[in-house]
């Protein structure tokens, strides 16, 4: 890479300079409303920059809420869960079908591929969750139905169909089972690739509102978008909680406005942080050209 | 006989790699095979009682009611010329977007790569609290603004014709660096001798994105375009349901299938209603897939996706 800018480039890096300025202006006013005053928020409206930064907002979501700490955990379990499973499945199942050699390669690959044309859609899924596998207010209601996604199937084999197949067939030669060639060989050379389909996972699952919305009555169960949704009218269930009381909190004037946002944060935030870590892997685990043979 | 004691040595050849694709292949079965079953509802008066097999069939009654009424026509084209507009406008923004982020310097391309890629890691419900942010009618960020100008305030959740470019404003915020990364991969898998001998040539840059960038692109861009248009009746409930705050002033242009199904079922409690509406939904949609594919595979074989 050359050190010296051409002309072109100093008007690209100006373009796109404005281009994420532009992007990330949402955020910005999230977060300024989410640290501003309640009272200066009712009287002159949301501003990007806060005329004066108070913090209740977050305290009262933080330590009044047995709500949200459980959501939090509801929804820490399932991402966990889900994605170590759904990664497990998915890499295994694109596995066999990456290899040139399997055999019944040609009709697994239609059996995965199919599903990508043609789905059932949401009411039979629904109609097959609550009546016949009885999951409706348990947790896997929120894991199953995100675990394999054939998308996702497709970009993990044209990843794995990169590995050189002289790799596998010396080994198979020494005489190891196929287990150990997936488990020793194969998952070592595609960190890239689990990376990115893991993270993908995690973040499906994070963000999950839909199956808790459809499944999901009971409130020990709620994931965290979930409640985040179902709190929009009002930041109701504070009221008459004592640890709200302890804050020194006057009920008819509770910091709504700034504690909706704050939870906004709360539950889009961690995701945010985690994902700038993995990020130097996405550009070579996201192979989407090679879906097709 | 003789086919099948081959046919049975292959199995037992293959029996290790058969074991491993065997939980995908189970889960894929219960699923997503089992519920094409269930599409039998579409032609039943089902009822939770009588079950999937005991319920009166009914033929095609659901779907005479769907297509009768207004709402099939409105919903059809939101999804339609929604998805149609995310698919042009995604690609061609993302498309200048990638080829733009190969020009950045090192360090420059990690920064934008992370703020264009943020948005997509949001949820909906998250998107939908940011759009209040900027819409309320009493505190949101644009009608302050508004009022600066000593403008009439807008409430913007029941001012339909707003919408169509907010929500499509929204989509791309949250779509489009995901889609430039996928892009961005495929310029990254280039030969880079292609753009050597070109130099050598003379190339100038405009003259290597026309004639390598793109070209060698295409295959990706028909691809990502075919899958596009095989979801162009499926549209993102997330977008349609949370962003517009649900607010019925909205329907006309809001109002999307899927939506549409969910209301059906949530608040009518019409399962067999809606599961027709989304089987109407799959059959247009897999025969949109196939005629892309078609087509595309007329004008150039090896694009094709199949």
């Amino acid at each position: 890479m050359k050190l010296t800018l051409s002309k072109g480039r100093v008007i690209v890096h100006f373009v796109y300079a404005i281009i994420s300025a532009a992007m990330l202006i949402p955020f910005l006013l999230v977060v300024s409303i989410s640290i501003s005053d309640d009272d200066l928020l009712n009287k002159d409206g949301y501003k990007w920059i806060p005329e004066k930064i108070n913090l209740l907002g977050y305290q009262v979501m933080l330590k009044a809420s047995s709500a949200l700490v459980r959501a939090y955990g509801v929804t820490i379990v399932v991402t966990v869960i889900g994605t170590l499973l759904g990664l497990l499945l998915t890499t295994m199942l694109a596995y066999t079908i990456s290899r040139r050699d399997f055999r019944y390669r040609g009709p697994v690959t239609f059996y995965i591929f199919f599903s990508m044309l043609f789905q059932a859609g949401i009411v039979p899924l629904y109609i097959l969750m609550t009546q016949y596998l009885h999951l409706r207010n348990t947790i896997w209601a929120l894991i199953l139905p995100l675990l394999i996604n054939p998308f996702y199937v497709m970009i993990m084999r044209g990843f794995l169909a990169k590995i050189p197949g002289e790799i596998i067939e010396s080994v198979k030669m020494d005489g190891a089972s196929e287990w150990r060639i997936f488990a020793q060989i194969v998952l070592p050379l595609s960190k890239p690739a689990l990376v990115t389909i893991g993270l993908m996972l995690a973040f499906g699952y994070w963000n999950d509102w839909f199956y808790g919305l459809l499944l999901i009555d009971e409130q020990k169960l709620v994931p965290l978008q979930l409640l985040l949704y179902r709190n929009i009218n009002a930041i109701e269930f504070l009221k008459g909680n004592p640890a709200v009381q302890r804050l020194g909190v006057d009920y008819s004037h509770l910091p709504t406005l700034s504690a909706r946002m704050a939870m906004t944060i709360l539950a889009a935030g961690p995701m945010m942080i985690v994902f700038p870590f993995f990020q130097k892997y996405f550009v070579s685990g996201l192979t989407v050209g090679a879906l097709k043979e | 006989m003789n086919w099948m004691t081959r046919e049975l040595k292959h199995l037992r050849k293959n029996k290790e790699l058969i074991l491993l694709s065997l939980p995908g292949l189970a889960y894929k079965f219960i699923f997503y095979y089992l519920p094409l079953v269930g599409l039998l509802i579409a032609f039943k008066n089902y009822r939770y009682d009588k079950g999937l097999f005991g319920s009166a069939w009914v033929g095609f009654e659901h779907f005479k009611f769907f297509f009768t009424s207004d709402v099939s026509w409105r919903v059809t084209r939101n999804t339609v010329l929604y998805n149609l507009s995310f698919i042009v406008l995604n690609t061609v923004i993302a498309l200048a977007l990638a080829v733009l982020m190969n020009e950045l310097t090192k360090r420059w391309f990690k920064v934008h790569q992370t703020i264009l890629f943020l948005p997509y890691f949001l949820s909906w419900v998250v998107v939908g609290y940011i759009t209040s942010g900027f819409l309320d009618y009493e505190h949101g960020a644009v009608n302050t603004l508004i009022a600066k100008f000593g403008w009439n305030p807008v409430n913007w959740y029941q001012e339909a014709s707003y919408w169509p470019f907010i929500l499509i404003l929204v989509e791309l915020w949250k779509a489009v660096g995901f889609q430039t990364l996928v892009y961005y991969a495929g310029i990254v898998a280039i030969d880079p001798s292609y753009y050597e001998a070109a130099r050598i040539d003379g190339a100038t840059k405009w003259q290597m994105i026309r004639g390598i960038t793109i070209p060698m692109l295409t295959p990706l861009i028909v691809i990502l375009f075919i899958l596009g248009v095989g979801g162009i009746f499926r549209a993102d409930f997330g977008l349609f349901y949370y962003v517009p705050n649900d607010s019925s002033f909205l329907y006309p242009v809001s109002d999307v299938v899927d939506t549409y199904i969910i209301r059906t079922l949530r608040s009518i409690g019409d399962v067999g209603m809606s599961t027709a509406i989304g089987l109407y939904q799959s059959v247009v949609g897999l025969v949109c897939v196939v005629a892309a594919n078609f087509i595309v595979r007329k004008i150039n074989d090896e694009n094709a996706l199949w």
